[in-house]
Formats: structure tokens, C-alpha cells, sequence
């Protein structure tokens, strides 16, 4: 192929033209985002790892390798499995995404497939509705319920007033304390990350085949039957992306804690943050960065893994 | 019934009771009337076609009968049982899909037990009846694939399987063949009929296509725009159409404006124009004399030759058109006053180019017996 | 068979109620007269007076949308390139590194690509001597590095839903491949540019952390700037901010929204228009 072109270049076209023709334009357009790339997002991930097995010192910046120290340093991950606050904050970090992706789950599923029910006039509206808070900003939407959930806001006085109505009097609350606490951020994880839930769910179940409902109808199952013999399976992919695309930012939030959680409980970005910015323990940071990627990559790796036997089973077909 | 024409009795059921009765049934979708005031029975252990174009409610009729639409109008009744309101997963009816619905992430042998989930039978039963369906098919080798992994002509019978796993009273096919490739299609007509003999279920099958409908049914209704034009055995829709469109939908047709002179006995003296002069043909009922009617002529029914024959039914043109098909070969006649008429002729012997009847640019002679041609009231 | 889905429209109602009361609830204190945030005393639009008078939160949103308009630029320019060639070029050296990198951002936490990208820039400042400080410049560039796979993976899923065969005919009729990429491929591919475009925008107008990180004194964003508020609790005039993003943002949206709608009906009615044609 290539000889081909350029024994059909004339000899005066020869040259930059003729290079930029050939291989040129590709060439750029390939090179220029992957230098971008390699410089600052690579270089940087290199960073990290490598300083995650670098010494603290008082210098600036703040770590060195060599010299009067080890060349590589494992203190960092020692102390991720000594010290009990990186231990508990990794857990409270997995417990909290765990729940928060559960939950959405539980609200997103229906939601989405009652989206995939509604007339198409209706979908469109309610589709842009689920997108709408994205689109404000994040620290706004977290605001929001700091609003609603502290203390004499009308919300937590009509949550109180229903405890009080519904439990002994022993029990009377004056307020219901949620902010500063695990259910809070729960809760506003819930509300930041449902349409993350949503949309890949929304986008799968639209896309099976409804006559498969019929079918397994016309076969005898009563809706219940049908919703779990053929939606439920077939959507599976669906679940494991919005799983996904919810737990990997719950797991390493740093906004949603910091600003209703409970500070004497903290999550995981909450202690990277804290090590790098106020400890000036970069190789700790890195450290606890390091481990907090390997611990997002798993689940990541079987969802590939999921993905690429998936991918195999289409290949198949005659 | 609305069809003008009588409904010539089932071949093999002659004077039994209607095992599915349809209603004066209507569904209309907003301000779209997609079934309109459709009556028809069909008998037991039949194979009923449903013909008609793209959008002229065959579908609509099926999943009424199926139980996913219900109708605005009228009622159906299967067996005795009046089916107004039944949900599709307890009527005794089951559908084979177009597109086959096969669930992509249960085996061949799951599809198939799928149906049998709901019936109260033994695991050992519901395993006898899987294989007893897979045989049927011949697909019990397949039992531990999944749909991919097969052929689209195995998963056309998969999906009769399945549909037929659960012994319905009437069986509902939805372009059974509409999938597959010509070869295979041929094959799997044969193949669907023979299935059909052996479990003695009543069919219904939608089609579009006319040829399927002929061979696989017993009777056939042809509908258009939400109407039933006839029903009729494959010979009575074909050889004796009650109208321009049904003449014109099953198989090709040539017609021509015509005035009754006279009618004699069985036969009526025609003033066809096109033709040039006085032709005959085999009257209907209800012929008056003076009346404009249309006379229809199928290609296959119109003999050609270089000679001016011995008959009061022939006319002559000039050949404007010639394809050769192998088997036969199709002309096209261009008459004096610009008519084209279309004719079927046989290639009987094998003969070489330059020796055939016509060739372009001749003149040549066409003549019909009276019993071929259709007369049409307008 | 017209059943309605009762339990999941019920589920519907509860999850939009769900979305929009905070919001709403937000909005209607924002015209509240008492200082205390969550306490109604009276209706008032103090706080708007108070917000439009503030120099600080003016040049923040002013620093907020320069970074934006540049970055979500640089950042679909790049990643429209990234895309094209994930989506075009099967095979090149380091390919699967490539579209790890692309991939990689996309499920990094934060905290982790604000850390990274703030020792990088502390690192090459010594080395080379560039950046010399932190601000616009670091933060315009950590921006568009994590913008710009946003950017990719939607031109590249585009692309490979699109069929190639059109790209192949331009090919047959005589262009050269990059004349193809020109005159084919990247109108085929405009709406998705211009989709990510709108995406890498609004990640950047919205981002805390990694702009956290990376800014230096004296370069404070809006989300900073609320962040810094935020943190202290709860205040009337962070209300009407949110007010006014929230209408801005809706406005957008609904625009852009009866735009499409309008689209599709003209398509849908063209589309029966041609079937009647046909028939």
C-alpha cells in the first residue's frame, strides 16, 4: 500500500506536503494527545508511586531517596496496616461507597425502568430532569442538604416531629442529629450520585428487546415472573457500570465528608489530603494513594474482566 | 361475514364448529384504526394464513389473538371461551416471533423448558417434554447452547419449540420464515407444515408474503387497510379473486376496461377496447348486460405465438420487453393503444436464443380461454 | 395490554421529589430575610444585593469561567484527536498504554489526580523552572489533562458506532485520508465534539479538588471560593448564589432541551413524510 502512494506521488510533491499527506497528519494527530497525557497525567502517576517509597524529610520539598536514607522506603505501607486510622478509614471509605451504591441501586433500578415506560414526550423531559442537577455544581447540590439536614431546618423538624410522634415519649428527640455523621454522608452520596445510577442503567434496559417481555409472557410468566426471569438478567451490565460509576468516587470522596460527615470517623480522601496538605508527609499520601487505587482497580479489573468475556460470548455468534 | 364472496368450507373440517371465532373486532390506536370490523373463524387443526401488506392489521390481529392488545371493539372467542380481558400468560395460546424473542442468556434447552415453568408437572415430566420438543425440532444437540451459537434456521426452530412446548390449542406465527434465506425458507415450509400435522395444533400464521401464505395454508384471509377483502382456500384467492386488489396482490395481473353485450349461459360476450373487438369470458353472478366491468388476465394464462391463432379470444401487439428466467420467460406486450400486458411463457423445450417464440421489436398474437379470464365487477 | 406501571411511576414521583426539594428548598430560602439560614423570617432579596456587591465572588466567577473557556477549548481539541485516533488508528506503538491513559483519569479519585498533578507541577518548577508559580496556568492545565478523556472516550464512542463505510466511499471518491478526516469525519463527529465541549466546561467550572490542589495564592474559583464558605455552614447568600447557578444552568438546559425536542419532531415528521412517498 505504501509503496504504492509513492510511486504515485509526482517527484515535485515530494517533501513536507507529501510526508504530511502520507503519515504526517496521523501522526500528529496521535502524538500530540498522547505527549499531553504522558507529560502531565503519566509522569505524575510515576510520581506518586515513586514517592510512595520515599523518606519524609524537613527539607523542601519534603522527601528524599538515597543518601542517609533507604533508597526505597516501606515505612509508608508498614504503617498503613499498624497505624488503625488508615485501616478504619479505608473501611468507613468502602462501608459508606457500599451503601451508597446499594442504595442507589434500590432507587435507581425502578426509576430507570420506569423511565424506559413512559411515553417518549415524558422520557425526554424526565431524562433532562435526572441530568439537571449534574449540570448545577456538586458543592451546591452537598449544600443543599446541609441546609435541609441541620438542625431546626423545616426538614429536620418535620423528621422530628414524626420520631416523636411514632416512638415513646422516653425517646423524644428536640432534633434529629444527622449532620456530622455517616448517615449524612450516606445520604448526600445518594443524592450526588444517583443520576450515575440512572443513565447507564436507563440506557441498557432501553435497549432490550421488548418483545422478549412478550414472549416470556405468552409463555406464562405473570409481570413479576417476567421482570425477573428476563429484565432483571439481561440489565446485568447495566448494574455492574452504574455499580461502578458510583462506588469508584464514593470510595475516594473528599467534599461530601469534609463537609457533613464525621470528622473523628474519616474517609479515605479526607486522610490522603490531610497527610499531604497539613502533615507535609508526601510519601505517606502516596502511600495511602497507592493503596486506595489498588483497592479501586479490583473491582474495575473484574468489571474488564466481566466486560471482555462479554465481548467473547458476541464473538461467537455464526 | 364481509367479504362478498361466500367462505368456501375449511378442507378438512367441512361443517365442524369455529375453534377460534373473531368478532366484529376493532382496534384503533388514537385516531388509527388498525382492525377494522373483522369477522372470521377459523377451525380446528387448520392452517390459517393472515395476508396483507405492511400496516394492514394482520399484526394487530395476531396480538389481539395473543392477548398483548386488547380489542376496542368485538370480541374473540377460542374455543367456546370468550378471551375479552384474559392477559397473554393464561390464555392457552402461544406465539412464535418475528424477531424469534429467544431469551439471549438461558441455553436452547432453558428457552424451551421456560413455558413449562408454569405448569404444574413433575421435574422428570417437564424434562421428557424438553426433549420430546428438541427432537421434534432436531435440535437435541444444540440443548446447551445458547441462542448466538446457533443458526438463524435453528433458532427459527427453537423458537416453534418453545412456543409449542406448552401443547397450545392454537399456535400463532408472526413471519415464521420472514429471516431466513430463500433456500432455507423453502425447506422450513415443508418442514413448519409437517410439524403441524404431527401435534395437530391450529395455526395462524402473518405474512407478507403471498407465496409463503399459499403453500403453508389451508385457508388464507387477505386484508388491506384493516379489512378483510376474502377468504378462501390458496386456489379460490388465486384462481378466483373477488377484487382488483386481491387479483392484484396474490401473483401479477394484466387488466382491461370492458362493456357486457351480452351474457349466454355461463359465458359473457365482452367489449373490450384494448383488445380490439368482441372476447369471452366465464360470467358471474349478478352480470347485467351494459355493465363496465374489468377483465383480468394472470400471465401464465395467456398463450403466445408468432401466428394469428384459430380463436375469438386473441389480439396481437408488438413485443416491448423480454426476460429470461430459466424456467420460463417473461414478455411484455405493448398492445396498439399503448396497454402493456404481461405474459408467462414455459421454455418446455431447450432451444437456443435466436430460436425463441418472440423476439424484440416482433409482432405476435396472444389469446386466453374464457375460463382463465377474471371478470371483475367494478 | 395497557397496564399502568403504578409502582413504577410511584417510584418515579418519590425519586424526582427526591432530586428537587433540596433544590428547591435551597432557592426558597435564598429570599429569606433572617440571617439564620434555616429559620424563615420574612421574605426579602437582601442577599442578592449583598452577593452583587461582592468584588470577591464577582472576580472568582470572572477567573472561573476563563479557566473554563480555555480549558474545555484545549481540552476538546486534544480530546477529539484522542478519540479519532483510539477510534481510527487500530494499530500504533504503545496503543494500549494510549488508551490506558485515557481510561486511567476517568476512575481516579480526586484527591489522587490533585496530589499527583500539584507534586508534578512542585517537581518541574525545580527542575526546569517551569511552572515558576501556581495559579491560572497550573490549574487551566490539570483542568484540561482531566477533561480531555471525557472528551475522548464520547468522540471515540461515537465514532465507532458511526459507520466507517462512509469514510471508505470518500476514500473510493478520491480524497486523501486526512481530506476524508476534514470533509467526513469530523462532521460526522460534531455533535459529540460538541457535546464534550459542554462536559468539559461544566467539569471544570464545578471542580473543588484537583483545582484545590493545584491553584496557588491569590487564584481563588468560584467553587473555591463557595467551598471556603461552605465550610464555615450554612449562609443566606450562598443560597441566592446557588439560586442564581441553579436558573442559569436550568434555563440552559430547557433551552437546549425544546431545541432537540423541536429536532426530533421535524425528523419524525420527515420520516413519515418519506414513508408516505414510498408507498
Amino acid at each position: 500500500m505504501a509503496a504504492i502512494e509513492q510511486s504515485d506521488v509526482p517527484p515535485h510533491r515530494k517533501g513536507l506536503v507529501s510526508w504530511f499527506n502520507r503519515r504526517g497528519w496521523s501522526d500528529i494527530i496521535i502524538a500530540t494527545p498522547y505527549i499531553w497525557l504522558l507529560v502531565f497525567f503519566f509522569l505524575s502517576f510515576i510520581i506518586v508511586v515513586a514517592m510512595s517509597f520515599a523518606t519524609r524529610t524537613p527539607t523542601a520539598p519534603p522527601f528524599s531517596f538515597g543518601g542517609e536514607h533507604p533508597l526505597i522506603n516501606l515505612d509508608g505501607y508498614k504503617r498503613l496496616f499498624q497505624d488503625s486510622l488508615y485501616i478504619r478509614a479505608f473501611l468507613t471509605s468502602v462501608v459508606n461507597a457500599l451503601i451508597a451504591t446499594a442504595l442507589c441501586l434500590l432507587i435507581g433500578y425502578p426509576m430507570a425502568l420506569g423511565l424506559t415506560r413512559v411515553s417518549r414526550a415524558w422520557r425526554n423531559i424526565l431524562l433532562m430532569l435526572v441530568i439537571l442537577p449534574f449540570w448545577t455544581s456538586f458543592l451546591l447540590r452537598v449544600y443543599a442538604w446541609m441546609g435541609l439536614m441541620s438542625n431546626n431546618s423545616w426538614f429536620n423538624r418535620g423528621l422530628t416531629s414524626i420520631w416523636n410522634w411514632v416512638v415513646p415519649t422516653d425517646w423524644a428527640l428536640r432534633s434529629i442529629p444527622m449532620m456530622n455523621t455517616n448517615f449524612a454522608v450516606v445520604l448526600v452520596m445518594v443524592y450526588s450520585y444517583l443520576p450515575f445510577m440512572i443513565l447507564p442503567l436507563f440506557a441498557n434496559l432501553e435497549k432490550l428487546d421488548q418483545t422478549l417481555d412478550e414472549a416470556a409472557m405468552d409463555l406464562g410468566s405473570r409481570p413479576f415472573q417476567v421482570f425477573r426471569d428476563v429484565t432483571l438478567p439481561l440489565s446485568i451490565p447495566g448494574i455492574i457500570a452504574g455499580g461502578l460509576l458510583v462506588f469508584i468516587p464514593a470510595a475516594g470522596e473528599l467534599i461530601i465528608p469534609s463537609l457533613v460527615g464525621n470528622s473523628s470517623q474519616p474517609m479515605i480522601g479526607r486522610v490522603i489530603s490531610d497527610e499531604f496538605a497539613s502533615a507535609r508527609d508526601w510519601p505517606m499520601a502516596s502511600s495511602v494513594a497507592v493503596a486506595l487505587l489498588l483497592l479501586l482497580v479490583l473491582p474495575m479489573m473484574l468489571y474488564t474482566h466481566f466486560d471482555a468475556k462479554a465481548q467473547e460470548r458476541m464473538k461467537d455468534e455464526p | 361475514m364481509p367479504s362478498p364472496q361466500p367462505v368456501s368450507a375449511p378442507v378438512n373440517t367441512a361443517g365442524a364448529d369455529p375453534f377460534v371465532r373473531i368478532e366484529a373486532v376493532t382496534k384503533r390506536f388514537g385516531s388509527f384504526t388498525a382492525v377494522d370490523d373483522v369477522s372470521l373463524s377459523i377451525y380446528k387443526g387448520e392452517i390459517f394464513g393472515l395476508l396483507g401488506g405492511s400496516g394492514c392489521g394482520k399484526t394487530t390481529l395476531l396480538r389481539m389473538l395473543a392477548g398483548f392488545e386488547d380489542p376496542t371493539s368485538g370480541r374473540i372467542w377460542l374455543d367456546g371461551q370468550d378471551m375479552t380481558g384474559v392477559p397473554p400468560y393464561e390464555r392457552p395460546v402461544n406465539m412464535m416471533f418475528q424477531s424469534y424473542a429467544l431469551f439471549p442468556h438461558m441455553t436452547v434447552e432453558k428457552n424451551v423448558a421456560y413455558g413449562l415453568k408454569h405448569e404444574r408437572m413433575t421435574d422428570a415430566q417437564r424434562k421428557d417434554r424438553v426433549r420430546e420438543m428438541l427432537d421434534l425440532v432436531q435440535l437435541t444437540q444444540f440443548a446447551h447452547r445458547k441462542p448466538h451459537q446457533i443458526s438463524g434456521g435453528q433458532r427459527q426452530r427453537v423458537a416453534l419449540a418453545r412456543a409449542l412446548a406448552r401443547a397450545p390449542k392454537l399456535l400463532l406465527l408472526d413471519e415464521p420464515l420472514a429471516a431466513l434465506d430463500k433456500k432455507l425458507r423453502e425447506h422450513t415450509q415443508f418442514e413448519l407444515m409437517n410439524i403441524q400435522s404431527q401435534t395437530g395444533v391450529t395455526f395462524v400464521v402473518v405474512t407478507h408474503d403471498q407465496e409463503e401464505a399459499m403453500t403453508l395454508s389451508d385457508r388464507i384471509a387477505v386484508m388491506d387497510k384493516g379489512q378483510v377483502r376474502q377468504i378462501g382456500t390458496p386456489n379460490d384467492v388465486y384462481e378466483y379473486p373477488n377484487s382488483r386488489f386481491v387479483a392484484g396482490f396474490i401473483g401479477s395481473i394484466t387488466t382491461f376496461e370492458a362493456t357486457v353485450r351480452k351474457i349466454e349461459g355461463q359465458n359473457a360476450i365482452l367489449d373490450v377496447p384494448a383488445m380490439g373487438g368482441v372476447k369471452i369470458g366465464r360470467s358471474v353472478p349478478g352480470l347485467t348486460e351494459g355493465e363496465k366491468v374489468t377483465l383480468a388476465l394472470r400471465p401464465e394464462k395467456i398463450r403466445l405465438g408468432r401466428e394469428r391463432p384459430d380463436d375469438p379470444n386473441s389480439f396481437s401487439g408488438v413485443v416491448s420487453g423480454l426476460g429470461y428466467l430459466g424456467k420460463d420467460s417473461l414478455y411484455r406486450i405493448a398492445l396498439p393503444d399503448g396497454q402493456i400486458v404481461t405474459v408467462n411463457s414455459v421454455n418446455a423445450r431447450r432451444v437456443g436464443e435466436d430460436e425463441r417464440v418472440a423476439d424484440w421489436e416482433d409482432q405476435v398474437w396472444l389469446s386466453f380461454d374464457p375460463t382463465s379470464a377474471i371478470l371483475l365487477r367494478n | 395490554m395497557n397496564r399502568r406501571p403504578i409502582f413504577l411511576i410511584t417510584v418515579l414521583c418519590f425519586g424526582f421529589a427526591f432530586f428537587y426539594i433540596p433544590i428547591l428548598s435551597m432557592i426558597v430560602y435564598s429570599f429569606n430575610a433572617s440571617r439564620l439560614a434555616t429559620v424563615w423570617g420574612g421574605f426579602s432579596t437582601k442577599w442578592y444585593a449583598t452577593l452583587f456587591s461582592n468584588k470577591q465572588v464577582i472576580s472568582a466567577a470572572i477567573l472561573s469561567l476563563q479557566i473554563a473557556l480555555l480549558s474545555a477549548t484545549c481540552a476538546t481539541i486534544l480530546g477529539t484527536m484522542a478519540g479519532i485516533a483510539l477510534a481510527r488508528f487500530k494499530k500504533f506503538r504503545g496503543r494500549v498504554l494510549f488508551s490506558g491513559l485515557i481510561t486511567a483519569p476517568l476512575i481516579m479519585p480526586e484527591v489522587i489526580t490533585g496530589i499527583s498533578s500539584l507534586m508534578l507541577f512542585i517537581l518541574m518548577a525545580q527542575w526546569i523552572g517551569w511552572p515558576a508559580s501556581r495559579g491560572f496556568t497550573t490549574v487551566t492545565i490539570a483542568h484540561i489533562t482531566f477533561s480531555m478523556t471525557f472528551v475522548a472516550t464520547i468522540v471515540s464512542s461515537r465514532l465507532i458506532a458511526a459507520d466507517q463505510a462512509i469514510e471508505e466511499a470518500a476514500m473510493d471518491l478520491g480524497s486523501k485520508p486526512w481530506q476524508v478526516m476534514k470533509d467526513i469525519t469530523l462532521p460526522i463527529i460534531s455533535p459529540a465534539i460538541l457535546s464534550g465541549w459542554l462536559l468539559a466546561f461544566t467539569i471544570s467550572l464545578d471542580d473543588v479538588v484537583i483545582t484545590n490542589f493545584t491553584t496557588g495564592p491569590g487564584n481563588t474559583t468560584l467553587p473555591l471560593l463557595i467551598w471556603s464558605k461552605v465550610k464555615l455552614g450554612v449562609t443566606p447568600d450562598i443560597n441566592a448564589l446557588a439560586t442564581i447557578i441553579v436558573c442559569i444552568v436550568g434555563l440552559g438546559v430547557i433551552i437546549a432541551g425544546i431545541v432537540m425536542n423541536r429536532a426530533e419532531k421535524r425528523r419524525d415528521a420527515d420520516i413519515r413524510l418519506a414513508y408516505r412517498a414510498n408507498e
